[in-house]
């Protein structure tokens, strides 16, 4: 183990091929300008060159506060984003050389579900049919027998009673609802699905129920999870690895009991020290790393490191280079010039 | 430079003598809202205690009713909500007071900050004159004695630069600042009673870890009663002294914050503690759960409205709803069980 | 394992029936009850007006010489007295409301037609189709209504089917620009991304997801089309452009009634107050649909 020398790319070592490779991921918006704009358009760099791998079955925690692009990377790997730079390469296949139509058909194997579970339902639709309508989208010549008869398999396997196929979105509690976008996600038995604060708007009885059902229907199909959250407890239960994002860059990425256990960049450490414990006399004693100072503008992020300006172990260097992702241990990367000290 | 017209430390620049004992009293509140769908019980004879200097804990999920308690003591409650009961203030009774009254209570010895500041900070209006207008109404100073002591307290909660920033515009600040803001509102009268309703929900992590820094800090140094209202237990046990557990318009459990946490005795509280992923633990492979859905408020069945969900329930709970009782010295439950 | 307690008597045997937004909404129309009687009213006048000629002692061409521009007579079977021309007025009243009532449904049908398509696809499309789209709808607004119908007339003569087209030509483009407007907001809503992940094509989206959640101010608005567009034809016919003898619609019969106002009472009493009443009580029916669909208590 030694602070060895800059290598970003993880060697294969005999493990299964990854399902997912992304590779410089970038997401920039255009804000302002116009036609009669006195500025020239300003850049957002919602994500700024990230890249991971995904293995099949894998559970990759994206973790990080307000700004730090986590449901943006997720989109953009789904391809649900247009401006989208970089290479996102599923099961071989360079996704950014498809078009509309191919890409529509790779849709069968990656899905996603969302953080407001009532609104990711259509009100006017009937919870059999919009469970049922990736299904049919890609296998319309299903006899219509046979549709209800999986709709109501996989509403039993997340845990919803069948009998309520008929059944409007708005008649059902947000845990249940949420329970029914796994279901339409689950339909076409997917090898991955990119999971958007799933549980941030449940109530906390009901969000053990939920990571507990991912959990289970992971382990069931061998199915690979993109779980993105900004509650660093619920990701640290249901991840393998985690990666943590800052303003739209990869601070640290890790085995799951190495990111809590030996934290290595002064914002993840920031992060886990932030989050209270259940515990009154140990949270009590804590002592807790505070961050000076807010975010500063993502259309004009800080030079080199974007976290010097609220880092308590910034200097010269932090402002000059932009830190790259280092391999510090096997499974275990930081991108900081001072992960050492 | 800086206005010291606040101390940061120690109590002795506060005028009012801040006598012990309790400063709120709440007996058999009730708060019913009418609905198209019929009547809907919000609050169902809630009684409590809040004694001067304390931190109090309100936990609870959606329908637990944490939230329209302090709504009613307040006097927020929509149109369609009615309050009974008693709430004291300092023995004085305000619950059905007329708002003049009322107003001389509120803002003043009493004041609340809610879960976002940008509904509750008026977006057309600089936080200078948000501000200064509480300090003229209440205090009756000057406009420039007004202006001083708002900078003085954006100040005190750690603003940086506030002479400059209190011209500005609500938008204009962060999440975080925003809030900040809204507490230096609170306590610009310097009440004896702070009700936060679910200020930190809303924010990143790290800036509510920076935010409860500053209210534990405030509250000791302002010797002021808080109570703080949320759903995140792990905040609770960071500030809170005595903790109040309510589950469908009633408090199940009540107690000293280290009991709940340490030996909860309503199945409830416990069935939240469990399922809850923690940080410094590595759990098991399954998290305990909490069986069924949260409460309907609507259709609540009779006797414990817990029962459903209860993994300890008896025959008696569906029969007689129980009532909140002592069991150990300031220690209270709600729950046919006679042991967890 | 599930953490749901499955009820075995129930789990897997009849479905529960779901009660749509639209049952709620019917719910709530139901216990409004200008708008409940308004409705019966209306049913009450279609029913006069298409079953009503039948029923009516006289015939609506039959002529009668003995009987001109004579007040209300009971005895003789004119309810509503006669025209200058001899004819019942009262089967004259039933036939100008079926005029007017097909004119307002079908022009309204067709507006809705063209409207909610052409609003759904610029909204959802967007970028230089949504500006091209949305030009003409301009371009159309901005022509001179009255004179449109006029050139229309001096062209093509005067004929029933131009007041349809000319009033569906019109009346589409509010319902293009409404729908249009909720097409922009739905395309952001989280189910529409939800379909988009889910590989359904764009067509599909459009027809499943973004149209029949923008029925519910369309209906409003169609409530309020319908007695539009019969004002319209009214005024048309009542210039003497539209509907022309020997049809009649409630426009023709209250400008021919205005006519001779002072010495006929009876001409003009009648089909404006079958007129207004329409009106009436599609305004209330109208308002009713809107706050069944949008309760202030959600």
């Amino acid at each position: 183990m030694s602070s060895g020398p800059a290598m970003n790319v993880e060697p294969l070592t005999g493990r299964a091929a990854p399902l997912l490779s992304v590779k410089d991921l970038k997401v920039h918006f255009l804000i302002g300008g116009g036609f009669l704009s006195r500025r020239a358009p300003a850049v957002l760099k919602a994500v700024d060159g990230v890249s991971f791998d995904l293995r099949p079955g894998e559970t990759l925690g994206l973790v990080g506060e307000s700004g730090c692009g986590k449901s943006t990377l997720g989109r953009a790997v789904l391809r649900l984003l247009s401006n989208v730079e970089g290479r996102v390469v599923w099961l071989g296949q360079d996704l950014s050389k498809l078009d509309d139509e191919a890409m529509r058909q790779r849709r069968k194997e990656m899905q996603i579900i969302f953080q407001d579970p009532l609104a990711s339902l259509n009100p006017r639709m009937p919870i059999g049919e919009i469970i049922a309508e990736p299904l049919k989208t890609f296998f319309p010549n299903t006899p219509s027998s046979e549709v209800k008869q999986r709709v109501k398999t996989t509403m039993a396997n997340v845990g919803l009673l069948p009998n309520q196929i008929n059944r409007y979105p708005h008649e059902f509690s947000g845990g249940q609802c949420q329970r029914i976008g796994i279901a339409r996600a689950m339909i076409n038995n997917p090898k991955l699905i990119v999971c958007d604060e799933p549980v941030s708007a449940l109530d906390v009885s009901i969000q053990a129920q939920i990571v507990n059902l991912l959990m289970d229907l992971q382990r069931q199909t061998g199915m690979a999870l993109i779980f993105i959250s900004h509650n660093l407890s619920v990701v640290r239960h249901i991840s393998h690895r985690i990666m943590v994002l800052y303003m739209g860059r990869v601070a640290e990425v890790a085995d799951r009991e190495q990111l809590y256990k030996n934290p290595r960049h002064p914002y993840t450490q920031a992060l886990i020290s932030a989050v209270p414990i259940p515990d009154p006399e140990k949270e009590r004693q804590r002592q807790r790393i505070l961050l000076k100072g807010d975010l500063p503008s993502p259309i004009n992020p800080p030079s080199g490191c974007v976290f010097r300006t609220r880092c308590p172990k910034a200097t010269e260097i932090c402002a000059l280079e932009r830190p790259e992702l280092l391999i510090i241990e096997s499974g275990h990367q930081v991108a900081c010039h001072h992960w050492n000290s | 430079m800086t206005v010291t017209a606040f101390p940061k430390s120690g109590a002795r620049g506060i005028e009012r003598a801040r006598a012990g004992g309790a400063v709120l009293e709440v007996s058999n509140l009730q708060t019913i809202f009418s609905t198209p769908e019929g009547p809907v019980s919000a609050v169902s004879g809630v009684s409590f205690a809040v004694n001067a200097g304390e931190a109090v804990g309100v936990v609870g999920e959606s329908g637990s009713g944490k939230s329209q308690i302090f709504m009613s003591i307040m006097g927020l409650l929509a149109s369609n909500g009615r309050a009974t009961g008693s709430v004291k203030f300092r023995g004085q009774e305000i619950l059905g007071l007329p708002l003049s009254e009322l107003n001389r209570v509120r803002g003043e010895r009493m004041s609340m900050i809610f879960q976002d500041p940008m509904t509750s900070l008026n977006p057309y209006l600089t936080i200078h004159r948000q501000m200064t207008e509480v300090l003229v109404t209440h205090k009756g100073l000057s406009e420039d004695e007004a202006r001083r002591a708002a900078i003085a307290m954006l100040d005190r909660v750690q603003i940086p630069e506030a002479a400059r920033r209190i011209d500005m515009y609500p938008h204009e600040f962060s999440g975080g600042m925003r809030q900040r803001a809204m507490i230096a509102m609170a306590l610009l009268c310097q009440p004896e009673l702070l009700i936060a309703d679910e200020p930190t929900t809303a924010l990143d992590v790290t800036v509510q870890a920076q935010i409860l820094e500053l209210m534990n800090e405030l509250r000791r140094d302002f010797n002021m009663a808080l109570v703080f209202i949320t759903h995140d237990l792990g905040v609770i046990a960071g500030l809170a002294d005595r903790v109040l557990v309510m589950y469908a318009g009633r408090i199940v459990e009540s107690g000293p914050v280290i009991d709940i946490f340490k030996t909860p005795q309503h199945p409830y509280s416990a069935g939240l503690l469990r399922s809850m992923p923690r940080l410094d633990e590595a759990k098991g492979e399954r998290l305990a759960t909490i069986a069924g859905q949260p409460p309907n408020l609507q259709r609540l069945p009779a006797g414990c409205a817990f029962r459903d969900r209860c993994d300890f329930r008896m025959e008696i709970c569906a029969a007689e709803t129980p009532l909140l009782q002592s069991f150990a010295p300031e220690r209270n439950k709600a729950c046919h069980l006679a042991r967890l | 394992m599930t953490d749901v307690v499955l009820k075995p008597d129930r789990a897997l045997t009849e479905e529960v029936k779901g009660r749509s937004l639209w049952q709620d909404a019917w719910n709530r129309l139901l216990r409004n009850h200008a708008a409940v009687v308004s409705g019966i009213v209306l049913i009450i006048i279609l029913l006069l007006s298409f079953v009503g000629p039948y029923l009516a002692p006289h015939s609506v061409d039959e002529v009668n010489w003995d009987y001109i521009d004579s007040p209300p007579n009971f005895a003789a079977g004119y309810y509503f007295g006669t025209d200058q021309n001899g004819r019942d007025l009262l089967v004259r009243t039933f036939y100008g409301g079926r005029v007017s009532i097909t004119i307002g449904l079908v022009a309204t049908l067709v507006s809705l037609a063209i409207g909610v398509s052409w609003g759904a696809i610029a909204g959802f499309v967007g970028g230089r189709v949504d500006n091209l789209m949305m030009r003409v709808v301009d371009i159309l607004y901005s022509l001179p209504f009255i004179f449109f119908v006029i050139m229309l007339t001096v062209i093509f003569g005067r004929y029933m089917v131009l007041m349809y087209v000319a009033i569906g030509a019109v009346s589409w483009l509010d319902m293009a620009r409404i729908v249009r407007g909720q097409t922009l907001s739905l395309k952001r809503k989280e189910f529409v991304e939800a379909a988009h992940a889910s590989g359904v094509s764009t067509f599909n989206i459009i027809r499943r997801h973004i149209v029949p959640n923008t029925l519910g101010p369309v209906i409003i608005y169609v409530t309020l089309t319908v007695p539009t567009v019969m004002l319209t034809e009214s005024f048309i016919s009542f210039l003497g452009m539209g509907v022309q003898e020997p049809n009649s619609s409630w426009g023709v019969l209250v400008s021919e009634g205005a006519r001779v106002m002072d010495i006929s009472w009876w001409g003009l009493i009648f089909p404006c107050a079958f007129l207004s009443i329409t009106l009436l009580c599609l305004n209330y029916l109208g308002d009713g649909v809107r706050d069944a669909f949008d309760p202030k208590d959600r």
